[in-house]
């Protein structure tokens, strides 16, 4: 089933910083709720193992990660697959504009797109809506904290 | 003692027609029955087989890395595709065959065990894992890497027919399996040329699952001494699989014991060929243990066979009198991703159900079967029957309406009269009796059809909108039409004058072993405690068709029947001998052999066991006493029956109760009331069922969305009131007991009936068509649409 959501987020740091951690796989890692292992293969693909909840069903992604539309320090397109073994999988996408908000705040606005499958769909179609929107604010929680941080 | 004395007391008021209650209840009600995982779990040292499934509807398989679970803690066999190419295993074999519209054999795609290079429905198998523990399976399966290439799927049944579908099969461009012909296409179209109405509307019959009580299981085990695979599994047919599970590995079936031991409902869905019965008897062979798999719910519903999924285009022409001249039905019926053992039977070998209790003059019938990326479709309870009964119910409900005839009086206008018996409809089938009129006549007063406007009223004064519904039907029972399946029967006393029955036929729950008893009963006079009964065993019984079509009244009892016969014929010289009177002045009653005149008797059981006294048994008689019949019916039957259906709705919620439900039956003999009546209530349930909640529902892309109980409705007991269920007999002469089958009458009358009262419901408000499910949330959109007015 496609999931679709869109949201934004003022971040306290310059367009270039905000670009900079969106690039550094630590700091992803450190942000994505339930991330495990993300490593960069090359500049614009890395590898990912996430672990994610959804209603009866925990699955481990084991995926692939790849930047597209690179505009330093404006935005890209990620996107991704992975799939979770007995769990299903999931598929999709986000593409992340930044501009500047003014006195010193990145605005951060981002539309995904995203497939699941498998029994993480016959099990918890119902509340893929709300983890998602959940995880996203989780991870912008987190990644407002990691930007003020320097 | 006299001969009726002596027969009561033997039999105790326990022969055919009477409610005995059921003699396997005591061991299920205290947990003792016996499942296929109960036997599993004592057998010990079982490893456990854990299938990894296609979370794809339609995918590519690319590559399969299983390295690391192969070493994982406890695995004994990981089981993929390429280990399968080496078996060369045949494909499952299919029962009913049919044919494309050009006459070439319909398209059958090879089914295997696993999926090969491609998935093709959320749920199919593509690794199957053997581990000392079902967690070590699990585990293992976790860490198999599979990369799928994902594809375009379809699930819906009329969107898989369209040309720009995406295709099941690359190899079948248009998805279409078989293209099926009944009637007559000419006669239909110049009675429509001629009719003063038409009736038409595309009726849709959702997907539905079985969920038995019990899930599939199957434990399988390999003596390499004997090369022998023994199958035990919840199945309706041990020896018709034990026939294609040889065919499958190679081999022939005596190489191959199946077993069905206690079965928790069946109901079509497990007389289907799954893929793991052929995995657990490989895996057997492969880890040299006993492989047991116990499908959970949420595997159930990704990978049980499923059922029904039509869509009709139904019209209906009539004269000005409302008299039916003609039906035409163009019916899309969804055959899953591959065609299922008996996946070809339920869309075509009963549209004669189309024909009903009516004496409607031609047919025009066309079937295409439709590839889509779902679990393969295959009888469930009816098969067929419900949905033919629906089509013509649903359409005669309307054509009431159009015409403004009451809807009992249009169905009293067209019924079949008991004098035309026996009446060859211009469909497929020729019934042998029936007195429909008198059946509907003594619902219609049952359930006080001529009140229910007061009810409405009532109803409406309290914000309720009340809805009646009616349906006639008629199903086909114990087929094929023409050439009924065979049944066989074995008697056989032991020397201490006991008698155990081999049965071809076991029960899943339906009670099979207290009939049994009772035809023993009565036919023999044999008393309960004496019987034994034997089913289920391919190395107990010699042969065997099974449990399906509501069938074993007739088709088992012919046998039995034939079989008791025979034991009679046989004994007699011998009781003869022992009453030291010729054979010809002795006569079988109750049980006992009686010297015609006199009150010298002997019974059965004291000749059974003279059998045995080899010094005393005359020259030329054998030892023992034993028969054995099978039997072939040259006639199906045609039981009926009429059920009226009340139902409230509350339309500020949608809520709906059925308040009223009753069943005037023609079963033909009663054998057993209470059975009977059990046998009603489960149908009207499951029918019921599907029209209030059950659907499988997918998304676009084929994913199965209701994969759990929270999510796909089951009925409940507090669902339905108490269903009066009255009889009303016209026994057949077409087998001895003149019993007609009642296993689906309850589901063939249900559907039509249920849908009939929420439509009548729903009518006030201008409503004419609304589709099933009848969920709370799609009534509440239906009847705000509704006042809100075009």
């Amino acid at each position: 089933m496609a999931m679709t959501m869109s949201g934004e987020a003022t971040l306290p740091a310059s367009k270039e910083v905000v670009w900079a951690k969106l690039n550094d796989p630590d700091v992803l890692k450190a942000c994505i709720p339930g991330c495990d292992q993300l490593a960069k293969d090359d500049e614009t693909h890395l590898s990912a193992v996430v672990k994610v909840k959804l209603g009866p069903v925990k699955a481990t992604f084991k995926g692939k990660v790849e930047l597209t539309d690179l505009d330093p320090p404006n935005g890209y397109r990620i996107q991704g697959e992975g799939e979770g073994g007995i769990a299903g999988f999931a598929k999709g996408g986000a593409r992340v504009a930044l501009s500047d908000a003014g006195g010193g705040q990145t605005l951060l606005r981002y539309d995904v797109e995203a497939q699941v499958g498998g029994k993480l769909m016959q099990l918890g179609s119902r509340l893929i809506d709300s983890v998602s929107k959940k995880l996203a604010d989780e991870f912008f929680a987190n990644f407002a904290k990691a930007v003020s941080e320097g | 003692m006299n001969v009726r004395a002596a027969a009561a007391e033997s039999v105790g008021g326990a022969g055919i027609g009477k409610s005995v209650r059921r003699v396997e209840d005591e061991r299920f009600i205290q947990g003792r029955g016996r499942y296929t995982d109960d036997i599993a779990a004592i057998s010990g040292n079982t490893a456990h087989l854990f299938l990894l499934r296609s979370p794809h509807a339609a995918a590519r398989i690319v590559s399969i890395d299983a390295v690391a679970a192969r070493q994982a803690e406890g695995v004994l066999a990981v089981i993929t595709a390429a280990e399968m190419e080496a078996e060369r295993f045949a494909c499952f074999p299919t029962r009913v065959k049919r044919q494309l519209a050009d006459g070439s054999p319909a398209l059958e795609p090879a089914y295997f065990p696993l999926a090969r290079d491609q998935a093709r429905h959320v749920g199919e198998g593509v690794v199957a894992i053997v581990a000392e523990t079902l967690n070590q399976a699990r585990d293992a399966a976790e860490l198999i890497d599979i990369h799928y290439e994902p594809l375009d799927a379809v699930a819906d049944t009329a969107r898989a027919a369209q040309a720009d579908a995406p295709k099941v099969w690359e190899e079948f461009p248009d998805n279409i399996c078989f293209d099926f012909r009944a009637g007559d296409a000419l006669r239909t179209e110049a009675l429509f040329a001629r009719a003063a109405h038409v009736v038409s509307e595309c009726i849709v019959i959702s997907r539905v699952g079985t969920n038995s009580l019990e899930p599939r299981a199957a434990l399988g085990e390999y003596d390499p001494r004997s090369g022998r695979y023994t199958l035990h599994a919840g199945l309706q047919s041990p020896h018709m699989i034990r026939g294609e599970l040889a065919t499958i590995f190679g081999i022939a079936p005596g190489r191959i014991r199946v077993v069905a031991p206690d079965v928790g409902g069946a109901f079509g869905m497990k007389g289907s060929l799954h893929p793991e019965l052929v995995l657990v008897l490989w895996a057997a062979r492969l880890t040299g243990r006993s492989v047991r798999h116990t499908a959970d719910r949420s595997e159930s519903f990704m990978s049980d066979h499923q059922a029904r999924d039509n869509v009709s285009e139904v019209s209906l022409a009539l004269d000005d009198d409302g008299r039916f001249l003609a039906l035409r039905v163009e019916t899309l019926a969804n055959i899953g991703a591959y065609v299922a053992s008996n996946g070809l039977h339920a869309p075509t070998n009963n549209v004669g159900g189309l024909a009903g209790v009516y004496t409607t003059q031609a047919f025009d019938v066309k079937v295409r079967g439709v590839f889509s990326n779902t679990v393969p479709t295959c009888p469930f309870r009816g098969a067929g029957r419900p949905e033919a009964s629906f089509c013509i119910e649903t359409i005669i409900d309307k054509a009431a309406r159009q015409l403004n005839l009451d809807r009992a009086e249009i169905r009293r206008r067209n019924m079949i009269p008991p004098g035309a018996m026996p009446y060859r409809t211009p469909l497929v089938f020729t019934y042998d009796s029936g007195e429909f009129e008198a059946v509907m006549d003594k619902c219609l007063k049952a359930a006080d059809w001529k009140g229910f406007e007061k009810r409405r009223r009532e109803a409406g004064k309290r914000g309720r909108l009340r809805g009646i519904g009616i349906a006639c039907v008629i199903e086909i029972a114990g087929g094929p039409p023409d050439r009924p399946f065979e049944e066989y029967a074995e008697i056989r006393f032991d020397p201490t004058g006991d008698m155990t029955i081999f049965a071809g036929s076991h029960s899943q729950g339906q009670g099979h072993e207290t009939t049994y008893h009772q035809m023993a009963a009565e036919l023999l006079g044999a008393p309960s405690a004496h019987v034994r009964v034997v089913f289920g065993d391919t190395d107990a019984v010699a042969h065997g068709r099974g449990t399906f079509g509501s069938r074993t009244m007739m088709a088992f009892g012919a046998a039995f029947v034939r079989a008791s016969e025979r034991i009679v014929e046989k004994a007699k010289p011998l009781a003869g001998h022992l009453l030291e009177t010729a054979g010809e002045d002795i006569l079988f009653e109750r049980g006992r052999f009686v010297v015609a005149g006199t009150d010298r008797s002997v019974s059965l059981r004291d000749v059974a066991r003279a059998s045995f006294q080899l010094r005393t048994l005359p020259a030329g008689f054998e030892t023992g006493l034993q028969a054995s019949a099978s039997v072939a019916l040259d006639k199906s039957t045609f039981p009926n029956g009429c059920h009226i259906c009340e139902v409230e709705i509350d339309p500020g919620t949608g809520q709906r109760d059925i308040v009223a439900y009753h069943v005037v039956d023609d079963v033909g003999t009663v054998v057993n009331p209470l059975l009977l009546k059990g046998q009603i209530h489960g149908g009207v349930a499951q029918g019921a069922g599907q029209i209030l909640d059950e659907f499988i529902a997918f998304d676009a892309d084929a994913q199965v969305l209701s994969g759990s109980f929270m999510d796909y409705g089951m009925p409940r007991a507090t669902d339905l009131p108490a269903i009066g269920v009255e009889s009303h007999p016209v026994p057949t002469t077409t087998n001895p007991l003149g019993v007609k089958g009642a296993g689906e009458a309850g589901t063939v009358g249900a559907l039509p009936a249920v849908m009939s009262a929420i439509r009548d419901a729903l009518a006030p408000l201008g409503i004419k068509e609304f589709a099933m499910p009848a969920t709370p949330l799609r009534l509440w959109r239906a009847i705000r649409d509704a006042q809100a007015g075009p």
